[in-house]
Protein backbone atom coordinates (compact mmCIF):
# COMPACT_ATOMS: atom_id res chain seq x y z
CA UNK A 1 0.00 0.00 0.00
CA UNK A 2 1.40 3.45 -1.03
CA UNK A 3 1.25 6.44 1.41
CA UNK A 4 0.85 9.75 1.15
CA UNK A 5 3.21 12.46 2.37
CA UNK A 6 1.06 15.87 3.53
CA UNK A 7 2.59 18.72 4.02
CA UNK A 8 0.49 21.47 5.54
CA UNK A 9 1.41 25.25 4.60
CA UNK A 10 -0.33 28.73 5.85
CA UNK A 11 -2.72 29.99 3.51
CA UNK A 12 -1.74 33.59 3.73
CA UNK A 13 2.40 33.30 4.27
CA UNK A 14 3.00 30.07 3.02
CA UNK A 15 5.02 29.39 5.79
CA UNK A 16 5.49 25.37 6.21
CA UNK A 17 3.86 24.61 9.03
CA UNK A 18 4.08 20.67 9.12
CA UNK A 19 5.17 17.87 7.39
CA UNK A 20 3.35 14.20 7.87
CA UNK A 21 4.14 11.17 6.10
CA UNK A 22 3.29 7.78 5.88
CA UNK A 23 -0.26 8.79 5.63
CA UNK A 24 -2.85 6.45 4.57
CA UNK A 25 -4.52 6.66 1.51
CA UNK A 26 -8.23 6.44 3.22
CA UNK A 27 -6.90 9.24 5.90
CA UNK A 28 -9.52 11.39 5.99
CA UNK A 29 -9.42 14.91 6.56
CA UNK A 30 -10.23 14.61 10.33
CA UNK A 31 -7.48 12.24 10.65
CA UNK A 32 -5.02 15.24 9.29
CA UNK A 33 -6.39 17.36 11.45
CA UNK A 34 -5.86 15.19 14.20
CA UNK A 35 -2.41 14.32 13.60
CA UNK A 36 -1.93 18.52 12.92
CA UNK A 37 -2.97 19.23 16.59
CA UNK A 38 -0.59 16.93 17.86
CA UNK A 39 2.24 19.64 16.60
CA UNK A 40 0.20 22.40 16.76
CA UNK A 41 -1.82 21.94 20.14
CA UNK A 42 -3.05 25.24 19.96
CA UNK A 43 -5.02 24.49 17.02
CA UNK A 44 -7.82 21.61 17.85
CA UNK A 45 -9.11 20.79 14.61
CA UNK A 46 -12.57 22.41 15.17
CA UNK A 47 -10.49 25.83 14.62
CA UNK A 48 -8.51 24.22 11.21
CA UNK A 49 -9.69 25.32 7.85
CA UNK A 50 -7.66 23.01 5.36
CA UNK A 51 -8.13 23.37 1.64
CA UNK A 52 -6.18 22.72 -1.41
CA UNK A 53 -5.74 26.25 -2.69
CA UNK A 54 -4.99 28.83 0.18
CA UNK A 55 -8.65 30.91 -1.81
CA UNK A 56 -10.78 27.97 -2.19
CA UNK A 57 -13.10 26.10 -0.11
CA UNK A 58 -12.47 24.38 3.12
CA UNK A 59 -12.14 20.50 2.63
CA UNK A 60 -14.72 18.26 4.89
CA UNK A 61 -13.60 16.16 7.34
CA UNK A 62 -15.11 13.49 5.78
CA UNK A 63 -12.97 13.89 2.47
CA UNK A 64 -10.81 11.25 1.85
CA UNK A 65 -6.52 11.87 1.02
CA UNK A 66 -6.55 9.79 -2.10
CA UNK A 67 -9.98 10.75 -3.28
CA UNK A 68 -8.72 14.44 -3.86
CA UNK A 69 -7.20 15.58 -6.87
CA UNK A 70 -3.55 15.47 -5.45
CA UNK A 71 -0.53 13.53 -6.09
CA UNK A 72 1.40 11.06 -3.24
CA UNK A 73 2.64 14.24 -1.96
CA UNK A 74 -0.08 16.22 -0.89
CA UNK A 75 0.00 20.15 -0.07
CA UNK A 76 -2.70 21.57 2.08
CA UNK A 77 -3.11 25.27 3.21
CA UNK A 78 -4.13 25.70 6.12
CA UNK A 79 -6.25 28.80 8.04
CA UNK A 80 -7.13 29.66 11.70
CA UNK A 81 -10.84 29.84 11.89
CA UNK A 82 -10.24 31.41 15.11
CA UNK A 83 -11.79 30.02 18.87
CA UNK A 84 -14.08 27.54 18.38
CA UNK A 85 -17.77 27.47 20.48
CA UNK A 86 -20.09 24.47 20.75
CA UNK A 87 -23.24 24.82 19.00
CA UNK A 88 -25.06 23.46 21.52
CA UNK A 89 -22.99 26.07 24.24
CA UNK A 90 -24.17 28.79 22.02
CA UNK A 91 -27.90 27.66 21.96
CA UNK A 92 -28.11 27.06 25.50
CA UNK A 93 -26.53 30.45 26.71
CA UNK A 94 -28.84 32.17 23.88
CA UNK A 95 -31.77 30.62 25.01
CA UNK A 96 -31.52 30.54 29.15
CA UNK A 97 -30.79 34.19 29.00
CA UNK A 98 -34.77 35.57 27.64
CA UNK A 99 -36.38 32.89 29.82
CA UNK A 100 -34.19 34.42 33.23
CA UNK A 101 -34.10 37.62 32.49
CA UNK A 102 -38.18 37.88 31.33
CA UNK A 103 -38.84 36.42 34.55
CA UNK A 104 -36.77 39.26 36.25
CA UNK A 105 -39.36 41.93 34.76
CA UNK A 106 -42.09 39.69 35.54
CA UNK A 107 -41.56 39.69 39.21
CA UNK A 108 -41.06 43.27 38.98
CA UNK A 109 -37.58 42.63 41.11
CA UNK A 110 -36.53 45.86 42.25
CA UNK A 111 -34.55 48.99 40.39
CA UNK A 112 -36.93 48.00 37.63
CA UNK A 113 -39.76 50.14 37.94
CA UNK A 114 -40.64 52.13 40.49
CA UNK A 115 -39.84 51.17 44.37
CA UNK A 116 -43.57 51.00 45.28
CA UNK A 117 -43.63 48.11 41.88
CA UNK A 118 -41.40 45.82 43.70
CA UNK A 119 -42.52 42.25 43.99
CA UNK A 120 -46.35 43.79 42.82
CA UNK A 121 -48.40 41.33 39.95
CA UNK A 122 -49.92 42.68 37.20
CA UNK A 123 -53.69 42.60 37.09
CA UNK A 124 -53.75 42.10 33.99
CA UNK A 125 -54.72 38.29 32.50
CA UNK A 126 -52.69 38.69 29.24
CA UNK A 127 -49.69 39.77 30.88
CA UNK A 128 -49.83 36.18 32.98
CA UNK A 129 -50.49 34.39 30.14
CA UNK A 130 -47.49 36.56 28.01
CA UNK A 131 -45.05 35.20 30.97
CA UNK A 132 -46.25 31.91 30.62
CA UNK A 133 -46.22 31.46 26.88
CA UNK A 134 -42.70 33.05 26.51
CA UNK A 135 -41.02 31.02 28.95
CA UNK A 136 -42.84 28.12 27.70
CA UNK A 137 -40.73 28.82 23.95
CA UNK A 138 -37.98 28.86 25.61
CA UNK A 139 -37.98 26.05 27.82
CA UNK A 140 -39.20 24.24 24.49
CA UNK A 141 -35.91 25.55 22.34
CA UNK A 142 -33.93 24.64 25.84
CA UNK A 143 -34.86 21.18 25.37
CA UNK A 144 -35.03 20.58 22.10
CA UNK A 145 -31.41 21.85 21.60
CA UNK A 146 -30.28 19.15 24.56
CA UNK A 147 -32.58 16.55 22.88
CA UNK A 148 -34.09 16.77 19.32
CA UNK A 149 -31.44 18.89 17.20
CA UNK A 150 -28.63 17.20 15.26
CA UNK A 151 -26.34 19.66 14.18
CA UNK A 152 -24.20 19.24 11.10
CA UNK A 153 -21.36 22.01 12.51
CA UNK A 154 -19.68 21.31 15.65
CA UNK A 155 -18.79 24.64 16.39
CA UNK A 156 -18.80 28.04 15.23
CA UNK A 157 -16.37 30.92 16.17
CA UNK A 158 -16.64 32.58 19.43
CA UNK A 159 -17.62 35.64 18.78
CA UNK A 160 -20.80 34.83 17.83
CA UNK A 161 -22.07 33.92 21.10
CA UNK A 162 -21.45 37.36 22.15
CA UNK A 163 -22.97 38.90 19.17
CA UNK A 164 -26.35 36.10 19.26
CA UNK A 165 -26.80 36.50 22.89
CA UNK A 166 -26.80 40.26 22.91
CA UNK A 167 -29.70 40.56 20.12
CA UNK A 168 -31.56 37.54 22.31
CA UNK A 169 -30.96 39.47 25.40
CA UNK A 170 -31.60 42.30 24.58
CA UNK A 171 -34.60 42.17 22.61
CA UNK A 172 -36.15 39.76 25.98
CA UNK A 173 -35.64 42.92 28.39
CA UNK A 174 -36.47 45.62 25.81
CA UNK A 175 -40.46 43.37 25.50
CA UNK A 176 -40.05 42.50 28.95
CA UNK A 177 -39.90 45.79 30.26
CA UNK A 178 -42.85 46.61 28.76
CA UNK A 179 -45.03 43.86 28.56
CA UNK A 180 -44.51 44.05 32.58
CA UNK A 181 -45.06 47.36 32.75
CA UNK A 182 -46.69 49.14 35.75
CA UNK A 183 -48.85 51.22 32.97
CA UNK A 184 -48.76 48.39 30.22
CA UNK A 185 -52.32 48.80 28.48
CA UNK A 186 -54.01 45.79 27.40
CA UNK A 187 -55.06 45.05 23.46
CA UNK A 188 -57.63 47.33 22.59
CA UNK A 189 -59.79 44.03 21.14
CA UNK A 190 -59.82 42.47 24.77
CA UNK A 191 -60.11 39.01 25.27
CA UNK A 192 -60.95 37.69 21.92
CA UNK A 193 -57.80 39.22 20.56
CA UNK A 194 -56.01 37.49 22.92
CA UNK A 195 -57.67 34.17 23.08
CA UNK A 196 -56.97 34.88 18.88
CA UNK A 197 -53.59 35.52 19.25
CA UNK A 198 -53.17 32.49 22.07
CA UNK A 199 -54.77 30.12 19.04
CA UNK A 200 -51.86 31.34 16.64
CA UNK A 201 -48.99 30.88 19.13
CA UNK A 202 -50.31 27.33 20.37
CA UNK A 203 -50.97 26.16 16.69
CA UNK A 204 -47.31 27.30 15.35
CA UNK A 205 -45.08 26.18 18.46
CA UNK A 206 -47.18 22.62 18.15
CA UNK A 207 -45.84 22.99 14.08
CA UNK A 208 -42.77 24.67 14.90
CA UNK A 209 -42.04 21.38 17.16
CA UNK A 210 -43.08 18.74 14.27
CA UNK A 211 -40.48 20.66 12.19
CA UNK A 212 -37.77 19.86 14.25
CA UNK A 213 -39.31 15.86 14.81
CA UNK A 214 -39.55 15.45 11.61
CA UNK A 215 -36.25 17.02 10.48
CA UNK A 216 -34.82 14.80 13.61
CA UNK A 217 -35.77 11.60 11.89
CA UNK A 218 -34.89 12.73 8.40
CA UNK A 219 -30.96 12.48 9.70
CA UNK A 220 -29.88 9.09 11.32
CA UNK A 221 -27.99 9.72 15.03
CA UNK A 222 -24.04 10.81 14.66
CA UNK A 223 -24.44 11.35 11.04
CA UNK A 224 -24.11 14.53 8.70
CA UNK A 225 -26.33 13.07 5.42
CA UNK A 226 -28.91 15.39 4.04
CA UNK A 227 -31.99 14.73 2.36
CA UNK A 228 -35.47 16.28 1.25
CA UNK A 229 -37.83 16.91 3.97
CA UNK A 230 -41.48 15.47 2.99
CA UNK A 231 -44.69 15.42 4.76
CA UNK A 232 -45.74 12.78 7.30
CA UNK A 233 -48.72 11.67 9.07
CA UNK A 234 -48.57 14.59 11.38
CA UNK A 235 -50.85 17.40 9.65
CA UNK A 236 -48.68 20.09 10.91
CA UNK A 237 -45.79 18.65 9.01
CA UNK A 238 -47.91 19.13 5.60
CA UNK A 239 -46.23 22.58 5.51
CA UNK A 240 -43.12 20.79 3.65
CA UNK A 241 -45.42 20.70 0.17
CA UNK A 242 -45.46 24.35 0.01
CA UNK A 243 -42.29 25.84 2.00
CA UNK A 244 -38.69 24.48 2.03
CA UNK A 245 -38.42 25.67 5.74
CA UNK A 246 -41.79 25.39 7.51
CA UNK A 247 -40.13 25.52 11.25
CA UNK A 248 -39.19 28.98 10.29
CA UNK A 249 -42.57 29.76 9.28
CA UNK A 250 -44.03 28.22 11.92
CA UNK A 251 -41.38 30.32 14.24
CA UNK A 252 -42.19 33.87 12.91
CA UNK A 253 -46.31 33.03 13.30
CA UNK A 254 -45.36 32.34 17.08
CA UNK A 255 -44.23 35.55 17.41
CA UNK A 256 -46.53 37.40 15.41
CA UNK A 257 -48.71 35.83 17.55
CA UNK A 258 -47.45 36.62 20.78
CA UNK A 259 -47.47 40.58 19.61
CA UNK A 260 -51.34 40.56 18.30
CA UNK A 261 -51.31 39.28 22.53
CA UNK A 262 -49.42 41.63 24.13
CA UNK A 263 -50.21 44.35 21.69
CA UNK A 264 -46.38 45.43 22.41
CA UNK A 265 -44.83 47.20 19.88
CA UNK A 266 -41.31 46.07 20.54
CA UNK A 267 -42.16 42.34 19.79
CA UNK A 268 -43.53 43.59 16.65
CA UNK A 269 -40.02 44.64 15.91
CA UNK A 270 -38.78 41.45 17.26
CA UNK A 271 -40.55 39.67 14.89
CA UNK A 272 -39.52 41.63 12.34
CA UNK A 273 -35.92 41.27 12.39
CA UNK A 274 -36.39 37.45 13.09
CA UNK A 275 -38.20 37.61 10.10
CA UNK A 276 -35.53 38.83 8.47
CA UNK A 277 -32.60 36.81 9.37
CA UNK A 278 -34.89 33.57 8.87
CA UNK A 279 -35.94 34.42 5.88
CA UNK A 280 -32.31 34.84 4.52
CA UNK A 281 -31.37 31.78 6.45
CA UNK A 282 -34.52 29.98 4.48
CA UNK A 283 -33.34 31.31 1.21
CA UNK A 284 -29.90 30.30 1.60
CA UNK A 285 -31.29 26.35 2.50
CA UNK A 286 -33.42 26.14 -0.14
CA UNK A 287 -30.82 26.99 -3.00
CA UNK A 288 -28.74 24.71 -1.80
CA UNK A 289 -31.32 21.98 -1.75
CA UNK A 290 -32.10 22.92 -5.32
CA UNK A 291 -28.56 22.64 -6.19
CA UNK A 292 -27.77 18.80 -3.99
CA UNK A 293 -31.23 17.32 -5.16
CA UNK A 294 -31.94 17.44 -8.57
CA UNK A 295 -35.74 16.45 -7.97
CA UNK A 296 -36.77 18.79 -5.52
CA UNK A 297 -40.37 19.41 -5.37
CA UNK A 298 -40.61 22.75 -7.85
CA UNK A 299 -43.91 24.32 -6.02
CA UNK A 300 -42.24 24.91 -2.80
CA UNK A 301 -40.84 28.29 -1.44
CA UNK A 302 -38.60 29.00 0.96
CA UNK A 303 -40.33 30.44 4.26
CA UNK A 304 -43.79 31.77 2.93
CA UNK A 305 -45.80 29.95 0.83
CA UNK A 306 -46.27 31.51 -2.46
CA UNK A 307 -44.45 34.18 -2.04
CA UNK A 308 -41.08 34.00 -0.42
CA UNK B 1 -18.49 43.37 5.52
CA UNK B 2 -15.89 44.13 3.01
CA UNK B 3 -12.20 45.53 4.28
CA UNK B 4 -13.39 49.25 3.21
CA UNK B 5 -11.52 52.30 2.24
CA UNK B 6 -12.95 55.36 4.74
CA UNK B 7 -12.76 58.27 3.79
CA UNK B 8 -12.78 61.53 6.33
CA UNK B 9 -15.09 63.28 7.88
CA UNK B 10 -17.52 60.25 7.84
CA UNK B 11 -17.84 60.14 3.72
CA UNK B 12 -17.85 57.41 1.92
CA UNK B 13 -16.41 54.22 1.36
CA UNK B 14 -14.94 52.23 -1.98
CA UNK B 15 -14.53 48.10 -1.93
CA UNK B 16 -11.48 46.81 -1.36
CA UNK B 17 -12.60 44.06 -4.01
CA UNK B 18 -12.74 46.68 -6.51
CA UNK B 19 -9.08 48.25 -5.60
CA UNK B 20 -7.42 45.30 -6.71
CA UNK B 21 -8.85 44.95 -9.88
CA UNK B 22 -8.15 48.38 -10.99
CA UNK B 23 -4.89 49.14 -8.76
CA UNK B 24 -5.43 52.49 -8.97
CA UNK B 25 -8.45 52.59 -7.14
CA UNK B 26 -10.01 54.67 -9.81
CA UNK B 27 -13.37 53.68 -10.74
CA UNK B 28 -13.53 52.70 -14.21
CA UNK B 29 -16.28 53.31 -16.85
CA UNK B 30 -17.66 50.46 -18.30
CA UNK B 31 -16.99 47.99 -15.07
CA UNK B 32 -19.40 50.04 -13.39
CA UNK B 33 -22.30 50.09 -15.64
CA UNK B 34 -23.78 53.42 -16.39
CA UNK B 35 -22.67 56.96 -17.58
CA UNK B 36 -25.18 58.61 -15.29
CA UNK B 37 -23.37 57.23 -12.19
CA UNK B 38 -20.37 59.49 -13.25
CA UNK B 39 -22.45 62.54 -14.24
CA UNK B 40 -23.31 62.41 -10.50
CA UNK B 41 -20.53 62.23 -9.18
CA UNK B 42 -19.31 65.12 -11.35
CA UNK B 43 -22.76 66.81 -10.04
CA UNK B 44 -22.19 65.94 -6.60
CA UNK B 45 -18.79 67.74 -6.94
CA UNK B 46 -20.86 70.80 -8.47
CA UNK B 47 -23.11 71.13 -5.46
CA UNK B 48 -20.53 70.70 -2.88
CA UNK B 49 -18.41 73.48 -4.70
CA UNK B 50 -21.74 75.66 -4.78
CA UNK B 51 -22.55 75.35 -0.51
CA UNK B 52 -18.32 76.11 -0.15
CA UNK B 53 -18.74 79.31 -2.23
CA UNK B 54 -22.52 79.86 -0.52
CA UNK B 55 -20.42 80.04 2.89
CA UNK B 56 -17.43 82.23 1.88
CA UNK B 57 -19.54 84.62 0.64
CA UNK B 58 -21.99 84.79 3.56
CA UNK B 59 -19.79 85.36 6.05
CA UNK B 60 -17.48 87.92 3.93
CA UNK B 61 -20.75 89.88 3.37
CA UNK B 62 -22.36 89.21 6.93
CA UNK B 63 -18.61 89.28 9.13
CA UNK B 64 -20.48 86.50 11.44
CA UNK B 65 -21.39 82.89 11.55
CA UNK B 66 -24.51 84.02 12.88
CA UNK B 67 -27.63 82.60 10.40
CA UNK B 68 -25.11 81.22 8.23
CA UNK B 69 -26.66 77.75 8.90
CA UNK B 70 -30.03 79.49 8.13
CA UNK B 71 -28.92 80.79 4.85
CA UNK B 72 -27.55 77.38 3.52
CA UNK B 73 -29.83 75.10 4.78
CA UNK B 74 -32.14 75.20 1.64
CA UNK B 75 -28.93 74.09 -0.73
CA UNK B 76 -27.51 71.35 2.47
CA UNK B 77 -30.92 69.78 2.82
CA UNK B 78 -31.51 68.95 -0.83
CA UNK B 79 -27.87 67.90 -1.44
CA UNK B 80 -27.75 65.36 1.93
CA UNK B 81 -31.11 64.01 0.89
CA UNK B 82 -30.36 63.42 -2.66
CA UNK B 83 -27.19 61.87 -1.21
CA UNK B 84 -29.43 58.82 -1.04
CA UNK B 85 -28.97 58.15 -4.40
CA UNK B 86 -25.26 57.86 -3.21
CA UNK B 87 -25.77 54.61 -1.83
CA UNK B 88 -26.56 53.34 -5.62
CA UNK B 89 -23.59 55.31 -7.04
CA UNK B 90 -20.27 55.28 -4.93
CA UNK B 91 -18.17 52.06 -5.83
CA UNK B 92 -19.51 50.90 -2.16
CA UNK B 93 -20.94 48.14 0.18
CA UNK B 94 -24.68 49.44 0.21
CA UNK B 95 -24.26 48.78 3.91
CA UNK B 96 -21.70 51.03 4.77
CA UNK B 97 -22.62 53.76 2.55
CA UNK B 98 -26.14 53.50 3.71
CA UNK B 99 -24.68 53.96 7.57
CA UNK B 100 -22.69 57.17 6.65
CA UNK B 101 -25.86 58.77 4.89
CA UNK B 102 -27.90 58.36 7.39
CA UNK B 103 -25.69 59.31 9.79
CA UNK B 104 -25.54 62.50 8.11
CA UNK B 105 -29.55 62.83 7.36
CA UNK B 106 -30.06 62.64 10.77
CA UNK B 107 -27.78 65.55 11.51
CA UNK B 108 -29.13 67.63 9.36
CA UNK B 109 -32.87 66.63 9.70
CA UNK B 110 -33.10 65.41 12.99
CA UNK B 111 -30.69 67.69 14.91
CA UNK B 112 -30.15 71.02 13.31
CA UNK B 113 -33.21 71.55 11.29
CA UNK B 114 -35.30 70.16 14.31
CA UNK B 115 -33.89 72.44 16.89
CA UNK B 116 -33.73 75.92 15.89
CA UNK B 117 -31.89 77.07 19.14
CA UNK B 118 -28.44 75.53 17.91
CA UNK B 119 -28.59 76.64 14.57
CA UNK B 120 -26.17 79.64 15.64
CA UNK B 121 -23.56 77.37 17.16
CA UNK B 122 -19.70 77.37 16.19
CA UNK B 123 -20.02 73.87 16.07
CA UNK B 124 -22.84 73.53 13.06
CA UNK B 125 -20.15 75.63 11.27
CA UNK B 126 -17.31 73.34 12.33
CA UNK B 127 -18.99 69.91 10.82
CA UNK B 128 -20.41 72.29 7.89
CA UNK B 129 -16.50 73.43 6.52
CA UNK B 130 -15.60 69.33 7.39
CA UNK B 131 -18.32 67.91 5.07
CA UNK B 132 -17.82 70.64 2.50
CA UNK B 133 -14.02 70.15 2.14
CA UNK B 134 -14.17 66.81 2.19
CA UNK B 135 -16.45 66.36 -0.36
CA UNK B 136 -15.31 68.51 -2.45
CA UNK B 137 -12.11 66.59 -2.01
CA UNK B 138 -13.24 63.07 -2.84
CA UNK B 139 -15.53 63.75 -5.65
CA UNK B 140 -13.16 66.34 -7.49
CA UNK B 141 -10.67 62.98 -7.33
CA UNK B 142 -13.77 60.76 -8.80
CA UNK B 143 -14.05 63.89 -11.21
CA UNK B 144 -10.36 63.86 -12.48
CA UNK B 145 -10.24 60.26 -12.42
CA UNK B 146 -12.91 60.05 -14.68
CA UNK B 147 -11.35 62.80 -17.20
CA UNK B 148 -7.67 60.30 -16.39
CA UNK B 149 -6.17 63.13 -15.51
CA UNK B 150 -5.62 63.30 -12.33
CA UNK B 151 -3.08 65.45 -10.26
CA UNK B 152 -1.53 64.28 -7.35
CA UNK B 153 -2.06 67.11 -5.21
CA UNK B 154 -6.72 65.73 -5.47
CA UNK B 155 -4.82 62.29 -4.41
CA UNK B 156 -2.37 63.67 -1.54
CA UNK B 157 -5.44 66.09 -0.86
CA UNK B 158 -7.91 63.17 -0.34
CA UNK B 159 -5.68 61.18 1.83
CA UNK B 160 -4.38 63.69 3.93
CA UNK B 161 -7.21 65.86 4.09
CA UNK B 162 -9.03 63.31 6.62
CA UNK B 163 -6.35 63.53 9.48
CA UNK B 164 -7.66 67.03 10.46
CA UNK B 165 -11.01 67.10 8.56
CA UNK B 166 -12.20 63.78 10.76
CA UNK B 167 -11.79 64.69 13.84
CA UNK B 168 -13.07 68.25 13.28
CA UNK B 169 -16.06 67.08 12.10
CA UNK B 170 -16.41 64.48 14.16
CA UNK B 171 -16.25 67.65 17.08
CA UNK B 172 -18.56 69.58 15.18
CA UNK B 173 -20.78 66.89 15.04
CA UNK B 174 -20.67 66.05 18.95
CA UNK B 175 -20.46 69.94 20.06
CA UNK B 176 -23.72 70.27 18.23
CA UNK B 177 -25.99 67.08 20.09
CA UNK B 178 -24.76 68.21 23.18
CA UNK B 179 -25.49 71.73 22.74
CA UNK B 180 -29.14 70.94 22.06
CA UNK B 181 -29.23 68.42 24.70
CA UNK B 182 -31.06 71.29 27.15
CA UNK B 183 -33.31 72.06 24.45
CA UNK B 184 -34.37 68.26 23.97
CA UNK B 185 -35.31 67.86 27.48
CA UNK B 186 -37.31 70.97 28.23
CA UNK B 187 -39.76 70.12 25.37
CA UNK B 188 -39.67 66.33 25.36
CA UNK B 189 -39.07 66.28 21.90
CA UNK B 190 -40.27 63.30 19.10
CA UNK B 191 -40.42 61.33 22.72
CA UNK B 192 -43.21 58.72 23.63
CA UNK B 193 -44.31 58.42 27.12
CA UNK B 194 -46.07 55.44 28.71
CA UNK B 195 -49.08 54.89 29.07
CA UNK B 196 -50.01 54.15 25.22
CA UNK B 197 -52.06 51.98 22.74
CA UNK B 198 -48.67 50.46 21.51
CA UNK B 199 -46.65 49.84 24.75
CA UNK B 200 -43.57 51.41 23.73
CA UNK B 201 -41.64 54.42 24.80
CA UNK B 202 -38.92 56.81 23.36
CA UNK B 203 -36.88 59.10 24.91
CA UNK B 204 -35.22 61.03 22.29
CA UNK B 205 -32.38 62.79 25.19
CA UNK B 206 -31.38 59.59 25.90
CA UNK B 207 -31.46 58.10 22.32
CA UNK B 208 -29.11 61.14 21.88
CA UNK B 209 -26.79 60.46 24.74
CA UNK B 210 -26.35 57.06 23.34
CA UNK B 211 -25.58 58.53 19.76
CA UNK B 212 -22.44 60.15 21.37
CA UNK B 213 -21.10 57.59 23.10
CA UNK B 214 -21.45 55.41 20.23
CA UNK B 215 -18.72 58.21 18.42
CA UNK B 216 -16.66 56.50 21.08
CA UNK B 217 -16.01 52.83 19.70
CA UNK B 218 -16.85 53.90 16.07
CA UNK B 219 -14.58 56.66 15.21
CA UNK B 220 -11.04 55.37 15.84
CA UNK B 221 -11.86 52.41 14.23
CA UNK B 222 -12.15 54.52 11.16
CA UNK B 223 -9.65 56.36 11.58
CA UNK B 224 -6.94 54.10 11.58
CA UNK B 225 -7.97 52.53 9.50
CA UNK B 226 -8.52 55.26 7.05
CA UNK B 227 -4.71 56.17 8.40
CA UNK B 228 -3.97 52.53 6.71
CA UNK B 229 -5.21 52.57 4.10
CA UNK B 230 -3.04 55.89 3.88
CA UNK B 231 0.03 54.54 3.84
CA UNK B 232 -1.02 51.62 1.50
CA UNK B 233 -2.08 54.37 -0.76
CA UNK B 234 0.63 56.95 -0.53
CA UNK B 235 3.79 54.80 0.73
CA UNK B 236 2.94 51.76 -0.91
CA UNK B 237 3.10 49.91 2.37
CA UNK B 238 2.23 46.24 2.07
CA UNK B 239 -0.09 45.49 5.11
CA UNK B 240 -1.45 41.80 5.92
CA UNK B 241 -5.03 42.96 7.10
CA UNK B 242 -6.88 40.69 9.93
CA UNK B 243 -9.14 38.52 8.01
CA UNK B 244 -12.61 37.96 9.38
Amino acid sequence: MKHYEVEILDAKIREKLCFLDKVEPHATIAEIKNLFTKTHPQWYPARQSLRLDPKGKSLKDEDVLQKLPVGTTATLYFRDLGAQISWVTVFLTEYAGPLFIYLLFYFRVPFIYGHKYDFTSSRHTVVHLACICHSFHYVKRLLETLFVHRFSHGTMPLRNIFKNCTYYWGFAAWMAYYINHPLYTPPTYGAQQVKLALAIFVICQLGNFSIHMALRDLRPAGSKTRKIPYPTKNPFTWLFLLVSCPNYTYEVGSWIGFAIMTQCLPVALFSLVGFTQMTIWAKGKHRSYLKEFRDYPPLRMPIIPFLL
Amino acid sequence: LDINERDGGKGKLESRKFQKENRTHLPRLSSRGSLSKELYKILFFFRWLVLAIAMVRFYMEKGTHRGLYKSVQKTLKFFQTFALLEVRIVPTSVLVTGVQVSSRIFMVWLITHSIKPIQNEESVVLFLVAWTVTEITRYSFYTFSLLDHLPYFIKWARYNFFIILYPVGVAGELLTIYAALPYVKKTGMFSIRLPNKYNVSFDYYYFLLITMASYIPLFPQLYFHMLRQRRKVLHGEVIVEKDD
